[in-house]
């Protein structure tokens, strides 16, 4: 039960964390350099998460993959199953409520990169793909790795939107939190005690092994270029 | 106007001022829309104020265990205030049981399938590819969802396409969403003015679970006990038992 619930759990952090570089990267760039004067909408949208609960995420969610909606019935009509109470839908809910993690970090490090390194690069007929290979992401990369962590460890911490979405299905849509809820309602604390520790032991070596990497600038893992 | 209001503000003040009996009171989720009903009724007589507060009773047990400040506790199973009555958290000489629940099979409008005609076996259409029932392990309607299954042989059948809500109003929240395409739920949501209209059901046979004895209990550490009282002889008394009645509920005779 623990085991399946664990795997599960990992196997969603590590796909929302990896959907989140894909899309938070781009994101964040597009944030730390664009002019556009509407920028700041978008800055609203992303962090939007943050604040709201997860409640009120995971109850769009649930109406938002529902057969009333295109966007329900197009999935329904592509897949032969409703979004709902799967994993995909978790990842789904999950990749929304992690995404200022992921991308605040990563905008704050692109954004602090100094001018002149960008208009040099530009000067010496870089284009802007090749500046951004060989000087954003290099030195932004610190922002980069903080938001990757961030949105694994917020996943596996997720609890709100996981209870209004996935319907508590075991090898599907139960993650650890979930499990642990159920074994506390079920008045089962011994059990209960027991996922918890394992979930808490798993966090702290993460986060130990992280902040001791970081001390010995163990960040800085493209200093061979 | 301003005078109006201005007398009308005083009034309202002075009437709240006179009621100082507030009482809290914990309940399962198939109570939602009776017991607001009768919450403001008894509010209407006695003047003295009722909060609720809803959730599953395995939920609710555990909370009140943990020292939650419930002067009432309206469970959807009489097992949990008899453990807790055990324990001397609850009132023995309080306990009742106000009513009994009944399972619907309950299927969401534009669903192809009649519920009335198809019965149990409309759960094995392949159009259903999901179920809604409250979960098992904590909630008493999720124990009697399980236990029909069992009884129509229908059990590892169904497996796959269970979903759990954590309590009886998410499993209904997820069938009228129409993200599950059937679900067992609670007739007092069936009937319930939110569910009403939006779908159609079909009543199990009482003889198909293991009755819903629903039990209420004072709190032993209620602060509140004349009002929590009160409260619960007026759920108890024959115009409590008819607006139970209404919300779907039996209510077993009384001596």
């Amino acid at each position: 039960m623990i085991v399946q619930a664990l795997t599960l759990t990992l196997r969603l952090a590590i796909m929302v964390s990896a959907i989140l570089l894909v899309i938070g990267v781009p994101l964040a760039y597009w944030l730390a350099f664009s002019h556009r004067r509407w920028k700041f909408l978008v800055e609203a949208i992303v962090s939007l998460p943050i604040v709201l609960p997860p409640t009120v995420l995971g109850f769009y969610v649930l109406v938002a993959v529902g057969p009333f909606t295109p966007l329900g019935r197009w999935y329904q009509a592509l897949t032969g199953h409703s979004l709902a109470f799967t994993f995909e839908g978790l990842v789904l809910g999950s990749v929304l409520y992690s995404l200022p993690f992921a991308v605040q970090p990563m905008a704050t490090s692109f954004a602090a990169i100094e001018g002149k390194l960008l208009d040099a690069s530009a000067l010496l007929g870089a284009s802007r793909w090749r500046t951004f290979w060989r000087i954003v992401l290099p030195l932004g990369l610190p922002g980069v790795l903080t938001g990757l962590v961030l949105s694994f460890a917020h996943t596996l911490g997720e609890f709100g939107v996981v209870l209004m979405v996935g319907g508590n299905i075991p090898g599907a849509t139960q993650t650890v939190s979930i499990l642990i809820y159920d074994q506390v309602q079920a008045l089962d604390y011994a059990t209960a005690n027991r996922t918890a520790l394992v979930l808490l032991l798993l966090c702290f070596t993460m986060l130990a092994i992280l902040y001791g990497l970081r001390r010995h600038g163990g960040w800085n893992l493209w200093e061979w270029r | 106007m301003r005078t109006i209001l201005l007398l009308l503000l005083i009034t309202t003040v002075l009437h709240s001022a006179a009621h100082t009996q507030e009482i809290t009171v914990a309940a399962a989720s198939d109570l939602n829309y009776a017991l607001n009903d009768l919450a403001s009724r008894f509010e209407k007589k006695t003047g003295d104020k009722v909060t609720l507060s809803f959730g599953s009773s395995g939920n609710l047990y555990s909370q009140i265990q943990g020292g939650a400040p419930y002067d009432v506790f309206f469970s959807a199973d009489i097992a949990y205030p008899q453990e807790l009555a055990s324990a001397g958290l609850v009132e023995s000489s309080s306990l009742r049981t106000y009513a009994i629940g009944h399972l619907v099979l309950w299927v969401p409008n534009g669903s192809s399938l009649g519920p009335q005609k198809l019965k149990m076996s409309l759960l094995l259409e392949p159009s259903v590819q999901r179920i809604a029932i409250a979960n098992p392990q904590h909630a008493p309607y999720g124990r009697a969802a399980i236990a029909a299954f069992e009884h129509f042989g229908l059990k590892d059948k169904v497996a796959s396409k269970l979903v759990f809500g954590e309590n009886i109003g998410q499993a209904a929240q997820f069938v009228q969403s129409g993200n599950a395409q059937a679900g067992l739920i609670a007739l007092s949501l069936a009937v319930s003015p939110a569910m009403k209209g939006s779908g159609q059901y079909w009543e199990l046979p009482a003889d198909s679970y293991p009755e819903l004895q629903q039990g209420v209990a004072v709190l032993s550490a209620s602060k509140h006990k004349p009002a929590a009282k009160a409260f619960l002889d007026y759920v108890l008394s024959a115009e409590g038992a008819a607006v139970l009645a209404e919300y779907g509920f039996r209510v077993p005779a009384r001596k």
